[in-house]
């Protein structure tokens, strides 16, 4: 029976979910459209990887992470829970060796992390603008008319680049039709996006930041050779993206699973079975004080699973769970 | 007449006892809500610095509630708050509240005349015995409420049931507003002190510490900084915040008119960054941050609200010192538009952060003991 370690990664667009060996190997890896249905991505998820198993595993330790990382926790019995960037900067560490700068672009977020002496140092993380994000790319895709796939082979073919303004998404899009008017190339406008992008997370992000070598570049983002090929222009350096580029929160997540396993010999994970259970979410207002907690409840199969929200503690505490409280 | 006061943390209370101590009648506006800062955004301009807009929400709510007369004390120093009794008179006239009063407190600069006849409208007493020691008190009330404040800093990553130290933290504020006077007051800080102090402790936590540095008034309001404290805290993480109001009260109401200062040693460490006051707390902020790199702090995590010019200088320094000092340094900033899941997201990736370091340097200590 091997050892097994499962990582889930709930993010704003995709739902990702990897398992790996005690050697670091991945044995399978699932990526699925979130669709605004966290519950649904992970039970899916959970249904594909469970397909992808050969042989006879045991799973030693779960973590998940990405903004819907708390709900996913309760659903799987999660015994970590970390935050994104933690999860990336573990994940790129042990599969890129001395790498000192990690970009990744996700659905609805992009971000720096640096790291020092094989830990992170800084990091920076976009607030306002989702210009060059994953969400982004996919509306202009779908305004051109081309697939995402596509995108950034298209990019690469181009000549002679125009210049759209990156400030801001909704100034690059007016911008960019306005290209589209005056007649120029379909490949030269895209690989103008792209720089632009570029221009954008570099400036928002990256500005006062030392960007030291090797970069890896990671997200579904990652996949676009084009934003790849305008950050190796940018900064005048190779950029090298992992071979699993689109769930490395995911493996992050495998690999903190994995040190908390040695540490402490025992699992939340409730089996891969709670794919076929039904679950009901419920939200309520307590008013027993001034401060109106929304308390979420999570019903498994009629059986009240976890609930969350409440500032005092009484709702939660009356449900107890040790799973590794936050940090 | 009918006071009323901006809200800034604690602050209220001490307030509160000043006016009950002269015997004005006071509103105090409601706790600070997601109404309060709609209100403030609906009529305040857009690009004005968030306390801006909490206030003039608070001044509606508590208008709603009966008040006719605004008080608010004066900047100290030249950034936009200097402009702040101006501009919110200008924008509640604008609304309609033609009859609201206001009643500036600045420091009195050399107009002792204007000065003392503000403190009387507001006081309706000439009598300098009685507004001298309702004064008294009030300051011995914010020091006790910044003692229990410290006190819930240096509990809450300790306690060993989590969300104790609140339990007895928000009683106080449910039930202070109801508290009269001096006496009711303090006996009621005093009891939760104790209550506080009470509270189990688990000796097997790694307590981290950070230091919050940066505008005063995103530092001290927990509305404004998305309760910092409670989520550090419940992180593990001790803090010490720069900034506290019984120390600005100190400094500006008794020690710099006679031009004496109790931020010497701050300044001094801002020194080699910033040789001079460029207007707010921007020295400070530097300073401050000189102070808990060197004292071993794990971290430094600078808050303030968006466009606020003195703290956009001190960021550009900030990096400097984070080398200097080897202090990782965080910066948050906040507006009407800060999402929550974001905010905590950076707080436990920034946790994170120090608490692997904080692992490494101890056990390489261990290897190059061995």
């Amino acid at each position: 029976m091997e050892n097994c370690y499962l990582g889930i990664d709930v993010g704003s667009v995709s739902t990702n979910v990897v398992l790996m060996n005690d050697q670091n190997k991945i044995l399978g890896k699932v990526y699925t459209a979130t669709q605004g249905k966290p519950i649904d991505a992970v039970k899916r998820g959970l249904k594909e990887i469970s397909g992808q198993i050969k042989g006879d595993i045991q799973v030693k330790g779960v973590a998940t992470t990405g903004s819907g990382r708390h709900l996913a926790s309760m659903i799987v019995g999660a015994d970590v829970v970390k935050n994104e960037i933690t999860a990336h900067g573990i994940a790129a560490l042990n599969f890129v060796k001395g790498v000192r700068t990690i970009f990744e672009i996700g659905g609805q977020d992009s971000k720096i992390i640096l790291l020092k002496d094989g830990i992170i140092s800084d990091f920076a993380m976009n607030t306002v603008c989702a210009a060059g994000t994953g969400s982004f790319l996919d509306r202009q895709a779908a305004r051109l008319g081309i697939d995402i796939s596509e995108f950034g082979q298209q990019a690469l073919t181009s000549k002679n680049p125009v210049r759209v303004a990156g400030r801001c998404a909704v100034f690059a899009e007016s911008d960019m039709i306005h290209k589209q008017q005056l007649g120029h190339n379909q490949e030269d406008i895209i690989k103008g996006l792209c720089d632009a992008l570029v221009r954008n997370f570099l400036n928002n992000l990256g500005k006062g930041k030392d960007l030291a070598g090797p970069i890896v570049f990671q997200g579904g983002v990652a996949a676009n050779a084009g934003i790849k090929k305008s950050f190796e222009e940018a900064l005048n350096q190779e950029i090298f993206v992992p071979p699993h580029h689109e769930v490395m929160g995911a493996i992050g997540c495998c690999l903190l699973a994995k040190e908390h396993a040695a540490k402490k010999n025992n699992t939340n994970f409730q089996g891969f079975e709670i794919m076929n259970s039904g679950y009901e979410v419920r939200g309520m207002e307590c008013e027993d004080c001034s401060n109106l907690c929304e308390v979420v409840e999570i019903i498994r199969d009629g059986i009240l699973m976890s609930r969350w929200g409440d500032k005092c503690g009484k709702w939660s505490n009356q449900v107890k769970s040790d799973v590794e409280k936050l940090a | 007449m009918k006071v009323t006061f901006p809200h800034m943390g604690n602050q209220y209370v001490a307030t509160k006892v000043l006016l009950d101590e002269l015997g004005v009648e006071n509103i105090i506006p409601p706790e600070c809500s997601k109404d309060t800062l709609d209100i403030g955004t609906k009529h305040s301009p857009e690009s004005i610095c968030l306390p801006l807009k909490v206030n003039i929400g608070n001044y509606i709510e508590s208008v709603k509630k009966g008040a006719d007369t605004v008080v608010i004390t004066g900047s100290c120093g030249p950034c936009r708050f200097g402009y702040y009794s101006i501009l919110q008179k200008e924008i509640l006239k604008s609304m309609g509240y033609d009859n609201l009063k206001f009643i500036l407190l600045d420091p009195p600069q050399g107009d002792y005349k204007g000065f003392f006849k503000r403190v009387y409208d507001l006081t309706n007493t000439k009598n300098p015995y009685k507004i001298v020691k309702a004064l008294a008190r009030a300051t011995r009330t914010l020091y006790l409420l910044d003692e229990m404040e410290d006190l819930s800093y240096y509990k809450r990553p300790r306690q060993a049931r989590q969300g104790e130290v609140d339990i007895h933290y928000d009683h106080f504020h449910r039930v202070v507003r109801e508290a009269k006077g001096y006496k009711e007051v303090s006996t009621l800080i005093r009891d939760t002190i104790r209550k506080m102090k009470e509270v189990e402790e688990d000796p097997t936590r790694d307590v981290i510490k950070i230091g919050i540095i940066g505008e005063i008034y995103t530092i001290i309001e927990p509305f404004v900084n998305l309760n910092v404290e409670k989520k550090l805290g419940d992180m593990g993480v001790e803090i010490d915040k720069s900034l506290k109001i019984s120390r600005w009260l100190t400094e500006h109401l008794y020690l710099s008119p006679l031009g004496l200062t109790a931020e010497k040693d701050v300044w001094r460490a801002a020194k080699p960054y910033l040789k001079t006051m460029i207007g707010g707390h921007a020295r400070e902020t530097i300073g401050y941050a000189v102070v808990y790199g060197k004292k071993g702090y794990d971290g430094v995590i600078q808050i303030y609200p968006l466009t606020c010019m003195p703290e956009i200088v001190a960021q550009s320094i900030l990096p400097t010192v984070e080398k200097d000092y080897s202090i990782p340094y965080l910066c948050l900033i906040v507006d009407e538009m800060t999402g929550e899941a974001g905010y905590s997201t950076r707080l436990e990736a920034f946790v994170d952060l120090l608490r692997r370091r904080k692992e490494k340097a101890y056990n390489g200590e261990l290897l190059s003991g061995n």
